[in-house]
């Protein structure tokens, strides 16, 4: 057994307390914090990288490029140790200092790229070094290799669908490579249950939801099926953060901005539901890896149980 | 002369798709309200409803950030280059001719 073993089949958790708003309804959030990396990225960062060794496009010698905002290149660095090949990540500047002392820690090189740019222009740079030098690379290219989705369809999607005991009605989720969103939602249609699947969206291309793509105005993925949203749910920073805030101190779950966008879409979904309606959605990362960000400092939004 | 706006592909949906523009001022906070009134849509994604700075909105005379200097009451000279950063690296705009 190795680290890559430990990826996936995570728990379901109840969120009980943020639902006692809306009597009757069940919120369900996967835990994907408890991968070994910290966040979902291990499923479709593991995925890939089998997918390359099956092929031989990972060779040994080779070295793992790609662009990343921070969580899949920490995937890629902890496997990349665990596996003995090196790794080299195309990062925006304004990433979290502390997701790329992680990506250090395991080994990893870090290219940091124009904040002006953000994730687009680390892409761009990335595929760019890629193409001049092919020869030294193995290059996953996470927005558009169908491994990625894929690991959600096998693992995620049917991980939640068994959780729920068959009985979920709608699953929403936040996109950044859209693999998450593009694989679970996948494979909860093909269950032929009529199960709702929404996108969650930042309310502005300017916004601090980590890891998470505006899509109407962004390089769109190429594993994005936008045929899968039955809807979309927009989110405003200020309240995915007050969200953020509430898991940590009613549900006793530390987790990042994403996480908080993905609950508080969900909990505004759930107010628009009648009774019996079963809702799953992603705990994407740990909130270990944002504590430097001053907005844990921001006021405290009011805990209704103390009201 | 006027300071120099650099702009984050973010927002350049709503300033006609330019990367840099001049406004005037005395301070950071005169810079940034000239140049949001000579872009409205951009306002909404600048300041919140309480027209205060959004807080993940980070502003940089040359490299200093301004919450680390004098906010936005802070002095700036004709000249100056500010930028605006996302305080977060994912999801923002790319330029159209650049999509695959």
């Amino acid at each position: 057994m190795d680290i890559l073993d430990l990826v996936g089949n995570t728990p379901l958790l109840r969120l009980d307390k943020i639902a006692a708003g809306v009597p009757g309804l069940t919120l369900l959030a996967k835990a994907e914090f408890c991968n070994p990396s910290g966040s979902v990225k291990d499923r479709a960062a593991r995925a890939m990288l089998q997918d390359g060794l099956a092929s031989g496009k990972l060779a040994k010698g080779r070295t793992i490029i790609d662009a990343t905002s921070g969580n899949t290149g920490i995937a890629y660095a902890m496997m990349g140790a665990a596996l003995g090949y090196a790794v080299t990540l195309y990062i925006p500047a304004n990433a979290g200092k502390e997701r790329k002392a992680a990506i250090r820690a395991y080994g990893g090189t870090i290219v940091e790229t124009d904040p002006l740019e953000g994730s687009d222009g680390a892409y761009l740079a990335a595929r760019a070094e890629m193409e001049s030098r092919p020869d030294l690379y193995f290059y996953p290219d996470q927005y558009n290799n169908p491994a990625n989705p894929r690991a959600h369809y096998e693992g995620t999607g049917a991980e939640i669908w068994e959780q729920s005991a068959h009985g979920l009605t709608h699953f929403i989720a936040g996109m950044g490579t859209s693999g998450t969103f593009t694989g679970v939602s996948r494979r909860l249609k093909d269950y032929g249950r009529g199960i709702h699947t929404l996108a969650v969206q930042p309310d502005s291309p300017m916004h601090g939801i980590e890891g998470t793509k505006h899509m109407a105005s962004t390089i769109k993925p190429g594993i994005y099926d936008e045929n899968l949203a039955d809807g979309v749910v927009r989110v405003g920073t200020e309240a995915a953060w007050a969200m953020t805030h509430r898991l940590g101190r009613e549900e006793g779950l530390l987790v990042g901005v994403s996480s908080g966008a993905n609950v508080q879409a969900a909990l505004s979904l759930a107010e628009s539901l009648p009774k019996g309606a079963v809702i799953a959605t992603i705990l994407c990362d740990t909130g270990e890896r944002y504590l430097s960000e001053p907005f844990w400092d921001a006021p405290i939004p009011a805990d209704p149980r103390r009201r | 002369m006027a300071v120099t706006i650099l702009i984050p592909t973010a927002l350049r949906a709503f300033t006609g798709r330019q990367s840099q523009a001049q406004a005037d001022g005395k301070t950071v906070g005169e810079v940034l309200k000239a140049f949001a009134d000579a872009n409205p849509d951009v306002r909404q994604h600048l300041y919140d409803e309480n027209g205060e700075l959004r807080s993940f909105v980070n502003v940089y005379i040359g490299d200093v950030n301004i919450r680390n200097a004098g906010g936005l009451g802070g002095p700036i000279e004709d000249g100056d280059t500010l930028t605006l950063v996302p305080a977060i690296a994912g999801g923002v705009v790319c330029e159209p001719e650049q999509k695959p």
